[in-house]
């Protein structure tokens, strides 16, 4: 092995905020608390979807201990307006009525009132004391019954956009997509094997532990600050700002420790409503949403129908490939089939391509982002007929999809052509991985499939002060929720050349750093990286010329190297090094305090790839499905911190194999959802896992100083594909209905095996 | 808000005294793993709440003449760590064991498990096919019960006012016997039963003298199937035997569709269930 160019980058310290976690000293959404404050409590709808009649909060508002009622009449009308949120766009009038209904009920959990009390006892008393008349209307649950020309219309407004001239009907297909390369048509005409499967998933949760949660307090003089659990406290501000009308420079948000978000906590429930509560009772509002509220109302990711067919010459080069993608987008417009579409044959270099996407409204909770959100769902369709194949052509599905690697220079079906990206690097290191190189057990199966997605840049903000002792602050404004402030901390370690443990990040509110984007689409890392990357720049800049001053000699004759400036050739002079320390004892007579800063933009964010590979055995008679080994092979650009990147591919793996096997949202016939909680709703448990075996291949990418790619999402997208061909090689069966849960799996072996049903 | 009386007397009269005073209000609180998730949920509103875990006879395993008496609130883990119990009752002892996970073992109870009257309680098809009767007393006394007759539905039991079980009773038991427990559930734990069958055999060289056969979460009541046990006494436990065993345990099912499972699936498992723990359970008699 050659020697790392790094001293810090690729190592394995502990992170900033370990001791904490791990000591439960840590303080997460629901540990934030004020002198006074009241509790808050939604009243949610119990149906479907309803027309909200009137509803009489008088009985509660008089209730002893109730200090403030709010209903949608407590929030300004929204205009039509769509900003991004996350990874997923929104639009402002259908946030306002989600975070509180106003014409109608759109899913059972839609929040219709609040209140605040002196207790969460008298709350929840006076929550039972709302009267509200609803009209009871016919519901629609899933994503085929809502484009059915029948089908109940959840907003009558609605029209299809995409299609030209734009229908005149009401519709709860919002959307339709396109997406073309080369001519599809033609491509299957040419084609010697076609194969297609029709696929569906179900809407899966993000499942993250720590339920939402804030505490907002309102001044008298309009200031506002909230403590919340999220993935971006700018956009929570940003939110609030719009939804109340509160210029944002009134509003300052401190981001709490977080218990798990992976895309769901990038948009708002209940911050605006806390702020409001506490405006209308001059108190500190608090508010927490039980489990049973975080599967009801906030955000699962899509469910959706997928139509695949891939055409392909005897060889295995693919000539042609047609996808079809309808998602689910839960109550209001916005589901991410924009990325399903995008991402479905994003791995391959394919001459021709047409993709359509349908985006459709539903009686369910409104979707939001859930790692590389809508890529899995494309995937699962797109990777298991990629696996039928490989099958039908008896090739390796390995060598399959290297035939058929999209590389540096491939145009996408979407438009952009890639630049350096790292998928043939990744698909050699699968297929000489000790997994894939060892024989399949007798009893098992194996199954490969390949993911893809973008990740993305934006905007961060970064500081780096330095103290008066010579140790360093970094300051960001990105929750951390990957182990962010670990490598953040060895990148600024790396560039000023001192100790990891010398270097302190922390995560700013909104009002101690400018804005940064969400915490999401694998963009920290990169982005902020990227700005702490420059903000140390700076301050090494202005160390130089700290230095040049004390040796009276030009800027340009000193460098910056191990943590010390020196004279740049013996020309400039004898001078003995200045460390960091000295230079900051020195500060205040060279010039004052020494902080760096960064603004940017980053552009570049490198497209990252996996290859998952899975070794199960599928119980034929309870039709059990026990995962023996699994290993995710990933360019991940550069590990800035091994440990965190591996965490992110066997995090990705884990909830991957729960949407896969168990994960899915049961609505009764009356439309409510039936299993709401971690019992019914089954993410996988530890006992249920091998140790998810990691292969870093690292390809730098060429935007990023230390080659940095996101890493976070690639990881979910494989796991549902590379388990289903491992069922199908398994058993001969080819599943296209996830989740391949027990009683699923039974049922299609005895479809295909009658002898083996119940005799 | 009411409050709420908490008692935790040192005998079993105390505690029936108190639970009968509390007019049909009254809570028994052994582990608490089902009631504390009840009440903190809102389906359990008591008045009074009796603990029972100060009770030498409802906290103790005794073995007198071969016949085991389980305290009704021993824990899962004490249980567990019987040695004795463990050698005898290897079925019972796995299906205690299989409660929740480590943490819920250290509190959950036998007893909890039978009167929280769970149609997919662990416990109770293991208790079933071992013949376990409990001992309970009341206002009026004791009184002994096959465990099979102590739940009255879901939810419900047929303790009347003031009734509390004190303890469970495995009957001695010949040579050759063995049993065994086994449970589906999606994933590997933490979950609840979609079928449990418990399986209590005695073999003689390889025909099977005595079988009791239990069967949990396909009907509103765990289920005695006495046809699943006459299918295989007096058999070699062949094929046709388990077949016949595992057909009458599919005829007994009177299982719902809900989001644990099927009534396809549910009725399918119990034959699948049945055939597998009968196997256990033949295996451990054969080395006793
Ligand atoms: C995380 C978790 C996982 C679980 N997993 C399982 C599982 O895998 N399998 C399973 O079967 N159950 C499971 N349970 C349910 C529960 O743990 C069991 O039913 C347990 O055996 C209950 O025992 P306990 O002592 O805690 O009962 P408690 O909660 O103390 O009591 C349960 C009920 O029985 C009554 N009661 C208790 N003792 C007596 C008595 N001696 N006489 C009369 N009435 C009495 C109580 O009043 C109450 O109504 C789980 C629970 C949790 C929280």
């Amino acid at each position: 092995m050659s020697a790392r160019p790094y001293k810090w980058i690729g190592t394995r310290p502990n992170r900033p905020d370990g001791a904490d976690k791990v000591t439960g000293r840590a303080r997460f959404g629901a540990d934030f608390a004020l002198p006074g404050q009241l509790h808050g409590k939604v009243l949610r709808s119990p149906h479907a979807h309803a027309i909200i009649k009137s509803i009489d909060v008088s009985a509660a508002a008089a209730l002893p201990g109730v200090k403030a009622v709010v209903t949608s009449k407590d929030f300004p009308e929204q205009p039509n307006l769509t900003v991004p949120a996350g990874e997923m766009q929104v639009n402002l009038r259908d946030v306002t009525r989600n975070v509180m209904a106003r014409e109608k009920v759109l899913y059972d959990g839609h929040a219709v009132a609040a209140v605040a009390a002196t207790t969460e006892a008298i709350a929840n008393e006076a929550l039972a004391l709302i009267k509200v008349e609803y009209e009871v209307l016919p519901h629609v649950i899933d994503v085929e019954a809502a484009m059915a020309p029948d089908a109940p219309i959840l907003n009558d407004q609605l029209r299809t956009e995409g299609i030209d001239p734009r229908p005149e009907n009401p519709t709860n297909i919002a959307k339709r997509l396109d997406f073309a390369k080369g001519d599809a048509a033609a491509g299957f005409a040419q084609a010697e094997i076609v194969v297609q499967h029709r696929y569906t998933t179900q809407p899966v949760h993000q499942g993250y532990i720590e339920p939402h949660a804030a505490l907002a307090s309102a001044s008298a003089d309009g200031q506002v600050q909230v403590w919340s659990t999220t993935q971006g406290h700018f956009q929570v501000r940003g939110f609030c700002s719009r939804l109340l009308n509160i210029e944002t420079s009134q509003i300052r948000v401190t981001p709490t420790e977080i218990g798990g978000g992976f895309g769901g906590k990038t948009v708002v429930y209940l911050e605006p409503v806390a702020i409001r509560l506490s405006q209308k009772s001059g108190k500190p509002v608090k508010m927490v949403m039980s489990r049973e509220e975080v599967f009801r109302a906030s955000g699962p990711t899509s469910g959706g129908i997928v139509e695949v067919k891939i055409g392909a010459m005897k060889d295995g080069t693919i000539v042609a490939a047609e996808c079809m993608v309808a998602l689910q987008a839960g109550a209001f417009p916005g589901s991410p089939v924009g990325p399903a579409c995008m991402c479905s044959f994003a791995c391959y270099d394919i001459a021709n391509i047409k993709v359509v996407g349908f985006d459709v409204v539903s009686n369910r909770p409104k979707v939001a982002a859930y790692r590389a959100p809508g890529a899995p769902i494309s995937c699962w369709g797109v990777e298991s007929t990629m696996d039928m194949l490989a099958q039908e052509l008896g090739m390796d599905p390995i060598e399959l999809r290297l035939k058929n690697a999209a590389k540096e220079g491939t145009k996408t079906h979407y438009g952009p052509t890639f630049n350096r990206i790292g998928l043939v690097e990744t698909l050699e290191a699968a297929k000489a991985s000790p997994h894939y190189q060892s024989p399949v057990k007798r009893g098992f199966a194996r199954g490969v499939a390949a993911g893809f997605w973008f990740n993305v840049g934006a905007d961060s903000s970064a500081a780096v002060h330095v103290g008066e002792d010579g140790t360093v602050t970094v300051i960001s404004g990105n929750p951390d929720i990957g182990g962010s402030r670990a490598s953040l901390a060895l990148m600024a370690a790396e560039e000023l050349g001192i100790d990891y443990n010398k270097v302190r990040p922390i995560i700013a509110d909104t009002a101690s750093i400018g804005f940064n984007f969400v915490t999401g689409g694998s963009r920290v890392t990169f982005a902020t990286g990227l700005a702490v990357v420059n903000a140390t720049k700076d301050a090494v800049r202005d160390l130089k010329i700290r230095a040049a001053k004390i040796w009276e000699v030009e800027p340009e004759a000193v460098i910056w190297e191990d943590g010390m400036a020196k004279p740049a050739s013996s020309n400039v002079g004898e001078f003995e090094p200045l460390s960091l320390a000295q230079l900051a004892a020195m500060a205040g007579k060279t010039g004052g305090p020494i902080n760096g800063h960064a603004q940017l933009n980053a552009q570049g964010a490198g497209p990252g790839f996996g290859v998952h590979i899975v070794d199960l055995a599928v119980d034929p008679e309870t039709g059990i499905v026990t995962i023996d080994r699994y290993t995710a092979v990933q360019d991940v650009g550069t590990a800035i911190h091994p440990s965190y990147v591996e965490g992110q591919l066997q995090g990705g793996a884990v909830q991957g194999i729960g949407w896969a096997l168990n994960e899915e949202y049961i609505y009764n016939a009356r439309g409510r959802l039936d299993n709401a909680g971690f019992l019914d709703y089954r993410i996988p448990v530890a006992s249920d896992l091998p140790m998810i075996e990691t292969v870093l291949v690292e390809v730098p990418n060429p935007a990023h100083p230390y080659g940095v790619r996101g890493v976070g999402e690639v990881p979910i997208v494989p796991p549902m594909a590379a388990i289903g061909n491992a069922i199908a090689r398994a058993t001969g069966v080819r599943f296209g209905d996830l989740p391949m849960s027990p009683p699923r799996v039974s049922a299609a072996l005895d479809a295909v095996r009658p002898a083996m049903a119940a005799e | 808000m009411t409050d709420i009386k908490y008692a935790a007397p040192d005998t079993i009269e105390e505690a029936v005294a108190i639970l009968a005073a509390a007019n049909g209000s009254g809570r028994v609180l052994a582990g608490g793993t089902d009631l504390l998730v009840q009440l903190r949920a809102g389906i359990a509103k008591p008045g009074t709440i009796v603990d029972v875990k100060k009770i030498a006879e409802m906290t103790t395993i005794t073995e007198t003449d071969g016949a085991f008496r389980i305290g009704a609130a021993v824990s899962g883990a004490v249980i567990g760590e019987h040695e004795a119990l463990r050698t005898l009752w290897p079925g019972v002892v796995e299906a205690i064991n299989l409660i929740g996970s480590t943490q819920v073992q250290g509190r959950a109870s036998p007893g909890g498990n039978l009167c929280n009257a769970s149609p997919a309680a662990d416990s109770v098809p293991a208790m079933v096919a071992a013949g376990a009767t409990v001992t309970i007393q009341g206002p009026d006394g004791r009184r002994e019960l096959p465990v099979e007759k102590v739940a009255a539905g879901p939810g419900r039991t047929n303790l009347a006012k003031g009734e509390i079980v004190v303890s469970f009773t495995l009957p001695k038991r010949p040579k050759g016997s063995g049993d065994a427990y086994l449970r589906l559930i999606p994933r590997t734990e933490m979950d609840i039963a979609v079928v449990g069958c418990g399986v209590s055999l005695t073999m003689d060289g390889d025909t099977c003298t005595a079988a009791r056969v239990g069967l949990g979460a396909v009907a509103p009541l765990v289920l005695l199937v006495e046809d699943a046990a006459k299918a295989l006494v007096g058999s070699k436990l062949d094929d046709a035997a388990l077949e016949a065993a595992a057909e009458a345990c599919r005829a007994a099912c009177k299982p719902i569709d809900d989001k644990r499972g099927t009534i396809v699936y549910r009725t399918k498992i119990a034959g699948v269930l049945l055939k597998r723990a009968t196997a256990i359970a033949a295996e451990r008699a054969r080395s006793h």
